[in-house]
């Protein structure tokens, strides 16, 4: 797809995700802003994917896995947007009886979603399950992972990194939201990280950097990505990002990171984003 | 006379392994993980047989949890291995998130249950285990009583569709159930048909309470023994007839009084029947090093307690 017309895609879901977030007084738009641009790449240009009927399974079709469950508004945006079901659906957010739970689940049946997320740390080994059965289908398609950094504090991260170097999970591409910021601050200053590229290299990963809002760029690394994979190593992306990204008075901090902006913030938002596929 | 066929002795987690081994024979989407235990879970033929299908996650029962539950996109069945403790304790959130809640299709499949793992102590001895599995909507509990239930049982769940818990153990007891017996999940077996006192077992206090019930004859009282081998859905009506029969039981079981099969029993007996009821389990204690047998006796769930609980209950009719 055109560059431009993701573009015009990330600007209607950001603002999806804060008009979401804004109906209800509760949910996570900081790291939905930051990943819009990935999510937007990854299913309109990336991914191979059927939505009608959405299965299950999954059979012959690339999977998505959102480990860090939390910024499951610009998911459900992403979904939508792209026919898994209507965006009036969006309106339901976090609502009693609403498939749109506040962290991703499959109980109420939402087509998109195969596995619950929101507890942090296990969508990785979900997806390494996930591809060792592609495996042993004969699938040759991709399972892409999307994790926070804060995340990577978990203990069960490193656990399924061994494992997947170790057992040459090659059609894997985990992607790391490296915006810095996790709940009680940054995450320098919370527990530092390190460096997160370096960590998974020595783990025995294929390690690629980008820049998380330039659409180009995501679209190349992920095409690289593609083309190294199957040679008998995992590949991880440490994807920089600006949690908050869109909305200026949510960028540079992580006050916004589970917090959500009341109707005059709101309207500011809205002012700075395009309306560009019309609002649910 | 209460008497039984004895086929041998065995260890119930031997009836796991054969189970698994005739599952990948017969069932091409079954597949299994293990978590460093292959030989404990008595997983060896599987892994010699169907290599493919076997999948080793090394010390990381988390990993392993979540990958199983990954595993059943696309279809397959997948058969999880590891002491009971790290079956359940360690891993009780990827379980309750990506199993449960998830209602995925994984199997975990717990040896080593209980204090008749023996030497090793308490570190290893989980009592708590039933409770645990059994308060997770969506998921079944099941703890079969000798070799050949435990085969039946682990040959039954792959047909099952959702989450399964599948309790055994390390010690060598006797083989009571027949061969040919059908499992059927949530219907529990009468063993002895009797009149003055219901026994609801599970597991190893199921023989123990055979024990005890031939014990019970010689002195007079008739004993209906049930072995309620699947926790979760509990079989009420089998459990209803017989207490409108003997008006009083005694639950046995070789875990925690807190959350297992008794308290179970009693939510039905609250609520729906009222009578007598005794528990034989371990009250609200670790256990400890020592035999099996040993521990049983000092822990009271051994065959005399059984005995003692039944004619106590029988006294409060």
């Amino acid at each position: 797809m055109e560059t431009k017309d993701l573009q015009n895609i990330a600007s209607q879901v950001r603002r999806d995700i804060v008009r979401m977030v804004a109906q209800v007084s509760s949910g996570h738009p900081g790291g939905s802003l930051g990943c819009a641009d990935f999510l937007t790449v990854l299913y309109f240009d990336c991914m191979k994917h059927n939505h009608k009927p959405f299965s299950m399974d999954g059979k012959g079709e690339d999977l998505f896995f959102l480990s860090n469950g939390h910024i499951s508004p610009v998911w459900y945006s992403v979904l939508s947007r792209a026919g898994y079901f209507p965006v009036a659906d969006l309106g339901t957010f976090r609502r009693l009886g609403s498939k749109l739970q506040g962290h991703p689940s499959t109980d109420k049946k939402l087509p998109g979603i195969r596995i619950a997320s929101g507890s942090l740390g296990q969508g990785l080994s979900n997806a390494i399950g996930a591809a060792e059965t592609k495996k042993l289908n004969s699938d040759d398609s991709f399972v892409y992972t999307l994790h926070g950094d804060g995340e990577l504090q978990e203990g069960q991260i490193w656990e399924a990194a061994i494992y997947a170097a170790a057992k040459k999970v090659d059609k894997l591409i985990a992607t790391i939201d490296y915006n810095g910021r996790q709940i009680d601050g940054d995450v320098e200053d919370v527990m530092s990280l390190g460096n997160i590229g370096a960590k998974f290299a020595a783990f025995g990963w294929i390690v690629y950097e980008m820049d998380g809002h330039n659409i180009d760029e995501i679209k190349e690394t992920l095409a690289k990505a593609k083309a190294g994979a199957g040679k008998g190593k995992p590949s991880v992306i440490v994807m920089k990002t600006e949690m908050g990204k869109g909305v200026d008075f949510m960028e540079g901090t992580h006050k916004w990171h589970g917090s959500a902006p009341n109707p005059e913030q709101l309207a500011s938002a809205l002012s700075q984003l395009e309306e560009t596929l019309g609002d649910y | 006379m209460i008497e039984f066929e004895i086929f041998g002795n065995k260890d119930t987690r031997s009836g796991f392994g054969e189970g698994l081994h005739e599952l990948g024979k017969n069932n091409s989407e079954v597949v299994a993980l293990c978590a460093d235990l292959i030989g404990s879970l008595k997983m060896d033929a599987f892994v010699k047989d169907f290599p493919e299908r076997f999948f080793q996650a090394g010390i990381s029962e988390a990993n392993m949890i979540g990958m199983a539950a990954g595993m059943t996109i696309g279809g397959k069945i997948p058969f999880t291995g590891t002491f009971a403790a790290f079956s359940t304790g360690r891993v009780y959130d990827q379980i309750r998130q990506s199993v449960a809640y998830s209602n995925k299709n994984v199997k975990i499949c717990a040896s080593h249950a209980g204090l008749t793992l023996g030497e090793d102590g308490a570190t290893h001895q989980i009592l708590e285990d039933i409770g645990m599995m059994k308060m997770l909507p969506n998921m079944t509990v099941i703890v079969p009583c000798d070799f050949n239930q435990t085969k039946q049982a682990t040959l039954a769940i792959a047909e099952h569709e959702g989450p399964v818990y599948l309790r055994f153990g390390r010690p060598v007891m006797p083989i009571f159930i027949k061969p040919d017996a059908e499992f059927k999940i949530g219907k529990a077996d009468i063993l002895i048909e009797g009149t003055d006192v219901t026994i609801v077992a599970c597991g190893h206090l199921v023989w123990k309470s055979i024990e005890a019930a031939k014990v019970l004859e010689a002195q007079g009282v008739s004993v209906e023994l049930i072995n309620m081998h699947t926790i979760k859905p509990l079989d009420k009506e089998t459990l209803l007839k017989s207490l409108a029969k003997t008006k009083c039981v005694v639950t046995a079981e070789e875990h925690m009084r807190a959350g297992g099969l008794g308290d179970s029993v009693a939510q039905v007996i609250t609520t729906e029947f009222l009578v007598p009821q005794e528990f034989v389990a371990v009250n609200d204690s670790f256990g400890e090093s020592g035999t099996p047998m040993e521990l049983m006796t000092k822990y009271h769930i051994d065959s005399q307690d059984v005995v003692d609980a039944c004619l106590k209950v029988i006294s409060r009719k």
